[in-house]
């Protein structure tokens, strides 16, 4: 653990964060857009891990437990809304949901 | 230990790339449970066996739960998969990738360059809660979480409740609010 140096984990996590940003911009449907969400933020966690790493310190697995209620919670609501969405105009197309009704 | 860590981010980075140019949702949903054991496997050789565990609990399987009921309630068809493909096209993936690849040039060269902070740090003596092994045992993290991030706890408590109250609503039937 301590022969990984912390640079090819910050290379690591940042490729994997610009692979899930590619996959938000690049895709329509938005259940792949929710999916890149999930990568990108599972490719911070692994540089906070880095971090704690090379500190030995705690703190930086703290900030991941944190980051994994942020993504529990977000999950949940971005397929309910994106459920809703589909119920409404029976589309996942993000290019569609132009238009709001309340 | 270091070939763990390659390996496995070779195998996250890999099956990410395959999560987002799959045509089929649930072919996608199956490659993020490898990206995230992936990611997991990285966790355990950088020293977080804790956070390991909680990424194969929270991350690959109560998050990818959701995503396959989703998948199962969507049940788009074929037809849905060819109107993704149509989507699909190459010219799609033309700016994002030059705009990603400008950024991991820059990710690379600030990580790496040997004037930035990143490295200057590696002089700094290491101390904490690690053990010999250079692993922070979920003792350590515990200690942490529930001292120093109390508040942070409580936060984050109050967060999912939010977000289960939203969900609630969301995905209450409509016309229910009559009955």
């Amino acid at each position: 653990m301590t022969s990984i140096p912390t640079t090819h984990a910050l290379i690591l996590a940042s490729a994997l964060f610009l692979i899930g940003a590619v996959g938000i911009v690049a895709r329509r449907n938005l259940l792949f857009v929710l999916m890149s969400i999930e990568i990108m933020l599972s490719a911070t966690g692994i540089a906070f891990v880095a971090a704690a790493a090379r500190w030995g310190q705690a703190d930086g697995q703290v900030v991941v437990i944190f980051i994994f209620v942020t993504a529990a919670a977000e999950v949940a609501v971005g397929l309910s809304l994106l459920l809703a969405v589909f119920g409404q105009g029976k589309t996942v197309d993000s290019d569609k949901i132009s238009t709001m009704k309340g | 230990m270091s070939v763990l860590f390659y390996a496995s981010g070779a195998v996250a980075l890999i099956s990410a790339l395959l999560v987002i140019t799959r045509v089929s949702a649930a072919r996608a949903v199956v490659f993020l449970v490898l990206t995230f054991l992936a990611t997991a496997s990285v966790f355990y050789t950088l020293g977080a066996p804790f956070v390991a565990v909680l990424q194969v609990l929270i991350y690959a399987g109560a998050i990818i739960v959701l995503f396959v009921f989703v998948v199962m309630i969507l049940n788009l068809g074929s037809e849905a998969q060819t109107e993704e493909r149509s989507w699909l096209t190459w010219p799609v993936w033309v700016v994002p990738i030059i705009l990603a690849a400008a950024l991991i040039v820059q990710f690379v060269f600030a990580v790496s360059s040997p004037t930035s902070a990143t490295v200057n740090v590696q002089h700094l003596p290491i101390n904490g809660t690690a053990s010999h092994d250079g692993q922070v045992s979920a003792q350590a993290v515990g200690r942490s979480l529930f001292t120093t991030y109390i508040i942070g706890v409580e936060l984050a408590s109050m967060m999912l409740l939010a977000g289960l109250v939203a969900a609630f609503h969301l995905g209450r039937r409509r016309g229910a609010k009559q009955k």
